[in-house]
């Protein structure tokens, strides 16, 4: 018996000693980032352009970061939520939701630089676009899209029948039920799955090494409204580096002095963003669930 | 501030002694001329300042792509000209040599960069429909790990011998007794192209025992931290990391623009911009220029190419 | 499944017209994604193809261990076994690693952990998921590399770059994925399974490995596979470590190549319609072969599942 409370002792230590060697590693891992930056950065290295000769910034980088992923959302926002209303509302047990299922897998289960060929092949190629912000961001979309979609789906499926019972009962259509009793009360998860599956599109590296380009950065000029010319940083039309391939890039083909503290602050402000972007999601999440039930 | 400037600056002092200091030679940049745009690069960061813009400007807007050894040249030589031509716009793309010439021929690019002739990658009826445009020489230098000391050249048969794997420890050259790591760029490269066909006379690498590195940066970083370890890397680049590996000359002729505009060095090759069928309007016109005098005798030796003829 | 709603609304036959368009509307939306498959196939299929219809390569030869792509220097073999063998060596030992790891997290989170300890695991796996991967790769070039270069040159790590790197900085990318499945799998296991083993008078370890693992064991299966379907994909954290050598792997320590790494060295530097990129679409298309075979896999555990 003696032994049996042993080995239970003994499994439970194990069990925490794991638990507290990954949040470690994790622990360890931001804060080496954190501090190999803190000498060297400064709030000027987030809005200065890069340079070779003295640290720069990233600027540029980090305003294409935040471009494609927000062209990446344009697109594939209203698809998944529209998508997973299909999914959750209407899709019975038939054999066209089996192949959608079916799709939402396998295309989860392609790797990056698989689908970043496939961009390669249709948005750079085929189209004849070149390197642009535009075919990153489609290309972005093919890993965004089924994990919207899920998203989507649980959280509309997360309703309560009663809010819907409700309002059949009140005798409005499927529609009106969807829009005014289902869709506000599944928002914030929806929120919440849009606000997470942004931090993967803002890390992703392989499939735009392909698709947005590997210009060497320049200054923008914001004022510059002109969606057509490629100097303008509004056009979706011109090639983009991102924060993630600029890192890549740095390591490949970096010339100058200052190549390490460029790449681990670059890394450092990528990491500081995907914890905002969870806090963010968390925060938001509670927030709009709070002004739902309020209602 | 562009990038381009402040490299151009930082480039163009470095040059200005590296020039000097190989004899000067042919290289016409006026060491003062390099020197004050260095200075108005890093201070003022007027865009590619000291370098004078085309003749004549043509409107319109033009995109290249191609080689990432060529990039900083044309990128540089771009915003130039477009600093003098503010109604055009040249978008400089990096992608690799084959992405320049696969891009020019679908016609999504209007000039593809390469460090190799389009006869060599291309079909021939693909490679015939494309003009060249011989712009420029680079040239690459071999260079060790720091700790490998007393090896300040090698013979084409010794580097021969360490690139196919027949040499495999450093004594054998004159170096410590010490283990040669090899770091080779992808087979693809154009770096590797050069390399095997005027130094290794089209033997092959043992690549079976070698590391392979993607670009120069990561062979740079490889080589600089890998004890007994050797690689190609082109002339910018040792330039810009001289503390970090130690240049080795090739049979007795050590790399620099100088001598490499003499004919001694033989690890250079041209660099091509192509152009489908006769260019025309802007495309036209930058090519042009790229052959103009402040970009033969201003630009390019200051980022350690050499001029065309 | 059909939501309650559904059913009622169908019913109403009066209302079917009306309901109709936001019906095609949304489903428009949801069949995007069979579209981007369909596309998607084609695409790589076709191009993954062209070694073979194009450049006339035998089918067989791509399972030759000699990638001899470059046709300037002799007789040219597309052999793709190093790469493969690569893909599938550096995933499996990353399974290996991560794989105890997780599971262990997940039954600590699932079955042991207080409150306030679930408060803090939790969070930080989905930092885990987030952190992207060039900042693994970064990570692993600038830190693991070197450590492993000049603390264990002992074991054989003479140059550090190897197909061990490879996997750690793998094992730890996929940690999360594994953990958080697992986790799942934990879950669903009914309380009254462990409350009745207890309730015999068993330990909490024992109620664990007689009855919480035993019942998630498809669960961690799938979760498992998961996680190697993520390792396999792995492109640039991968190829910053392992040195790239294009030959069959040869041991823990020593540099070794995948079909990932190969296709981001060479895909820059050859140009369309030549073999030696129709090789690359080719190692693609392998790529997908084997991300879709995983699927399959978790098909057949889902169904087991399903049916226990």
């Amino acid at each position: 018996m003696k032994r049996i409370l042993l080995a239970d002792r003994l499994a439970t230590a194990t069990l925490w000693a794991v638990a507290l060697f990954v949040v470690a590693v994790l622990v360890a891992i931001i804060a080496h980032f954190v501090l190999a930056s803190l000498p060297t950065f400064s709030l000027a290295f987030l809005f200065s352009d890069p340079s070779d000769t003295e640290i720069g910034g990233v600027g540029p980088i980090l305003w294409n970061s935040i471009y494609m992923l927000a062209l990446t959302m344009l697109f594939s926002t209203p698809l998944g939520i529209l998508g997973g209303i299909y999914m959750a509302e209407y899709a019975g047990e038939g054999r066209l939701t089996n192949v959608i299922r079916f799709s939402q897998e396998l295309i989860s289960s392609v790797p990056s630089i698989v689908v970043g060929l496939f961009g390669f092949a249709l948005f750079v190629s085929a189209t004849h676009w070149g390197f642009s912000a535009l075919g990153g961001a489609l290309t972005l979309m093919v890993f965004n899209l089924p994990l919207l979609l899920r998203l989507s789906e649980q959280a509309i499926r997360a309703v309560p029948a009663d809010e819907r019972a409700a309002s059949l009962a009140l005798g409005a259509t499927k529609w009106q039920t969807i829009r005014h009793a289902v869709l506000p009360v599944a928002i914030p998860g929806i929120v919440t799955g849009i606000v997470l599956t942004a931090g993967r599109v803002f890390g992703e590296a392989a499939a735009l090494l392909f698709t947005a380009g590997l210009a060497t950065p320049t200054h923008y000029n914001f004022a510059n409204l002109n969606l057509f010319d490629p100097q303008s940083p509004w056009s979706p039309l011109r090639p983009a580096t991102t924060l993630s391939v600029f890192i890549w890039k740095s390591n490949s083909e970096g010339l100058g002095n200052y190549v390490q503290q460029v790449a681990d602050m670059s890394a450092m402000v990528l990491v500081v963003m995907v914890l905002v972007f969870n806090l963010a999601s968390r925060w938001l999440g509670r927030a709009l669930q709070r002004r739902v039930s309020g209602l | 501030m562009t990038s381009s400037a402040k490299r151009l600056g930082a480039l163009a002092l470095a040059a200005t002694a590296f020039v000097a200091a190989c004899g000067g030679g042919t290289a016409a940049t006026s060491p003062s001329a390099a020197g004050s745009s260095a200075a108005a690069g890093a201070s003022t960061g007027a865009a590619a300042s000291g370098v004078a813009g085309p003749s004549a400007c043509v409107d319109g807007s033009i995109t290249t792509s191609g080689s990432t050894a060529l990039q900083p040249l044309v990128d540089a030589a771009g915003k130039a000209y477009t600093a003098a031509c503010p109604k055009s716009t040249i978008s400089v793309q990096g992608g690799g040599s084959g992405t320049g010439l696969t891009q020019v021929l679908q016609g999504a690019v209007q000039i593809g960069e390469s460090d190799v002739t389009a006869e060599s990658k291309l079909k021939p009826d693909e490679a015939s429909q494309l003009v060249d445009h011989v712009i420029v020489r680079q040239g690459w230098v071999m260079v060790v790990n720091n700790d490998v000391t007393g090896v300040t050249s090698l013979t084409t048969q010794q580097a021969t011998g360490i690139w196919t794997g027949t040499i495999t420890n450093w004594k054998a050259v004159g170096g410590p007794d010490q283990a040669i790591v090899l770091i080779l760029r992808p087979a693809s490269s154009g770096t590797r192209a050069t390399f095997k066909s005027v130094v290794l006379k089209g033997a092959n690498e043992a690549s079976g025992q070698a590391l392979t590195e993607d670009s120069n940066g990561a062979v740079t970083t490889a080589v600089g931290t890998t004890p007994g370890s050797t690689s190609v890397i082109g002339f910018a680049y040792y330039q810009a990391n001289k503390d970090k590996v130690t240049a080795v000359g090739l049979d007795g002729v050590q790399g620099s623009v100088a001598t490499m505009l003499d004919g001694t060095y033989k690890l250079q090759a041209f660099g091509h911009m192509y152009s489908k069928g006769q260019p025309d309007g802007l495309t036209k016109s930058f090519l042009d220029y790229m052959m103009s005098d402040p970009i033969q005798k201003t630009l390019i030796p200051s980022l350690f190419y050499a001029p065309a003829q | 499944m059909t939501s309650p709603a559904a059913s009622l609304a169908t019913t109403e036959l009066g209302l079917r017209a009306r309901l109709d368009l936001p019906r095609r509307i949304t489903l428009l939306a949801a069949g995007v994604i069979v579209a981007i498959v369909l596309l998607l196939l084609v695409f790589i299929t076709w191009n993954g193809v062209q070694l073979f219809v194009a450049s006339g390569v035998p089918v067989a030869e791509i399972f030759s261990p000699t990638w001899q792509p470059d046709a300037g220097s002799g007789p040219t073999s597309f052999g793709l076994l190093p790469f493969i063998a690569g893909t599938l060596g550096v995933m499996a030992v990353a399974a290996v690693i991560a794989t105890p790891l997780s599971v262990g997290l997940a039954l600590f989170m699932a079955e042991v952990a207080p409150t306030w300890a679930r408060r803090i695991t939790q969070p930080a796996m989905e930092v885990f998921v987030g952190i992207p991967s060039v900042v693994y790769g970064w990570l692993g070039l600038t830190l693991l590399v070197p450590y492993l270069r000049t603390n264990l040159q002992g074991l054989g790590f003479t140059l550090g770059f190897s197909w061990f790197a490879g996997s750690l900085v793998l094992a730890l990318m996929i940690l999360p994925t594994i953990t958080s499945i697992s986790y799942d799998a934990f879950l669903v296991v009914p309380r009254d399974m462990r409350a009745a083993s207890m309730a015999l008078g068993t330990t909490r370890w024992q109620a664990i490995r007689h009855v919480v693992l035993p019942a998630a064991a498809t669960g961690i299966a799938t979760a498992v596979v998961m996680g190697m379907m993520r390792a396999a994909g792995e492109a640039l954290a991968v190829q910053m470590v392992i040195g790239n050598r294009p030959v069959m792997p040869t041991g823990l320590t020593a540099p070794m190549t995948t079909l990932t790494s190969q296709i981001t060295l060479d895909m820059g530097n050859t140009v369309a319609g030549e073999p030696w990129n129709q090789a690359l679409w080719t190692m693609g298309l392998v790529l997908l072969v084997i991300s879709f075979t995983f699927v399959v896999i978790v098909r057949r555990l889902a169904g087991r599942r399903i049916a226990a």
